[in-house]
């Protein structure tokens, strides 16, 4: 690990000040991320700037959805009441991650910042345009079986990890950030950036701001919505696929639908055409297939990964048949 | 550079001069000497060095020393009460719940904190709780029987 200067932040405008005294810093949260990739040397910071103390872990009603503080842990936001009735996606998609111990360290912010679990950019060895821009793409023609086949391109194809945030794109949550500059919301729709030519930008957050909390809107229908995570092994890996859906139903009708693939894409997919194709249909086996066509459309497979295309429509169509059974 | 730091580890104060990039797991082996908790991966994926913070599981590998400030740390030589075991490491002896023991610690101090937290009462419940903790001989079937042993006696949360 790469030696640093350790500051601990008292409040937010400390840690924002700190920020942007030190460019080459990063903000401490639960450390699962960052502590593990200081250690792979992928991370170098100069200056590491303690957020613990922020007065940021608390859930709170608004409007009938929920704002989340950024530093509420993860096993607390999946248990807490109002996430497990209102929006049981959210719930089962944390609980769906990681391992106890992780979700009671990783934050709500940091799991939005979490890195890509792709092997060539965890191993400094490698080429990887993500973590050293220029110097090429060893997924791309090498062992990409965990890698992304939508949203990627030709200098990059590592999957966005989490499942958290699949939920909360399917729930267009708002992400609120503060900088030296004020505070602003950004919709988790244009929070993510797609690889395209420059892969080692991931998000839109400036470099001196703090994300505070996240902004879950009311949503009645959530109430019928879950999470499906398809993976190696029965708990405690990566998803290979997953889905986080939610349908307002009528009879036998979708009024409405909402929809998010995990596992697949560069960022959190969320997949709008299938939604549309839902909209005013039954729940058919034909209109799923559909649907799941819509999701995985422009999905470009390369090599080992190609499995992921079916995997993820059946995922998808599975997770839409439950949603459909709930009550 | 060296910073001062104070740790809190089962009920007693150490004033510490360490690196900054000293995790918690490495302030307890190396400096504490309580060679308890156990490195494994060292990456936070094997569970072997599982500890509670303030009563909850962590990994001491993926935590900065420094980041622990005025929280308690409890390891596995904090569960005893002089000679008597917790129920907890006297149902993995009654369960012959290890084989080479090397996991133990971590999954101890797991099982210990799945007491107060939800769980269903299904093997299968305790087994997704238990995921974080890697065992390489495969002692899984005697750890979850221990696990079950203690809730059976004590009453379950969920």
């Amino acid at each position: 690990m790469h030696p640093f200067e350790f500051h601990a932040a008292s409040n937010e405008g400390d840690a924002i000040a700190l920020r942007t005294t030190h460019a080459d810093a990063r903000f401490l949260a639960g450390g699962t991320t960052l502590v593990d990739l200081m250690k792979h040397d992928v991370e170098r910071p100069a200056h590491v700037i303690d957020i613990n103390a922020l007065d940021l872990a608390r859930v709170t009603e608004e409007f009938g959805g929920i704002r989340i503080g950024a530093m509420v842990r993860n096993s607390d936001l999946a248990h807490h009441p109002l996430v497990r009735d209102r929006f049981p996606v959210l719930s089962q998609a944390l609980l769906a991650g990681a391992s106890p111990q992780l979700r009671n360290m990783a934050s709500t912010g940091g799991n939005l910042l979490q890195r890509t679990r792709c092997y060539y950019f965890r191993d400094v060895a490698s080429p990887c345009n993500k973590r050293e821009p220029g110097s090429g793409c060893g997924a791309l023609h090498g062992y990409n079986r965990i890698h992304a086949i939508l949203g990627t391109s030709e200098h990059c194809i590592a999957t966005h990890p989490s499942d958290m945030a699949v939920a909360l794109m399917a729930l267009d949550a708002v992400v609120h950030v503060r900088g030296a500059r004020g505070e602003r919301a950004i919709p988790l729709g244009q929070f993510y950036l797609l690889p395209a030519d420059h892969p080692e930008l991931e998000t839109t957050l400036a470099s001196d701001e703090l994300i505070v909390s996240v902004h879950v809107p009311a949503l009645d229908f959530a109430r019928r919505s879950l999470y499906l995570k398809v993976r190696d092994r029965a708990s405690y890996a990566f998803a290979l696929a997953s889905a986080a859906v939610a349908l307002d139903m009528t009879g036998g009708t979708i009024r409405d639908a909402r929809i998010a693939l995990g596992g697949v894409g560069t960022v959190p997919w969320r997949a709008r055409a299938a939604e549309e194709v839902l909209r005013g249909r039954r729940l058919e086996s034909q209109t799923l297939q559909r649907a799941a066509d819509a999701a995985l459309q422009g999905a470009i497979p390369r090599g080992h990964n190609a499995f992921k295309i079916d995997l993820a429509r059946r995922t998808l169509m599975r997770a839409l048949a439950r949603a459909g059974e709930l009550s | 550079m060296q910073i001062d730091i104070t740790l809190s580890v089962n009920g007693e104060r150490h004033a510490l001069a360490v690196d900054p990039r000293t995790t918690l797991l490495d302030a307890l082996r190396e400096r504490l000497r309580l060679t308890g908790t156990k490195k494994g991966c060292d990456l936070g994926q094997c569970g072997a060095c599982t500890v509670h913070i303030d009563g909850r599981r962590v990994l001491a590998c993926l935590t900065l020393a420094a980041a622990v400030g005025d929280k308690e740390v409890r390891t596995v030589e904090g569960l005893a009460a002089g000679d008597a075991l917790h129920p907890v490491q006297q149902a993995f002896l009654d369960c012959d719940g290890f084989q080479c023991g090397y996991c133990t610690p971590g999954q101890i101090m797991s099982a210990v904190a799945l007491l107060d937290e939800p769980c269903g009462p299904n093997d299968d419940d305790v087994r997704e709780l238990m995921s974080g903790n890697i065992c390489r001989c495969g002692a899984y079937p005697n750890i979850v029987d221990a696990i079950q042993h203690v809730r059976s006696t004590q009453g379950t949360r969920g």
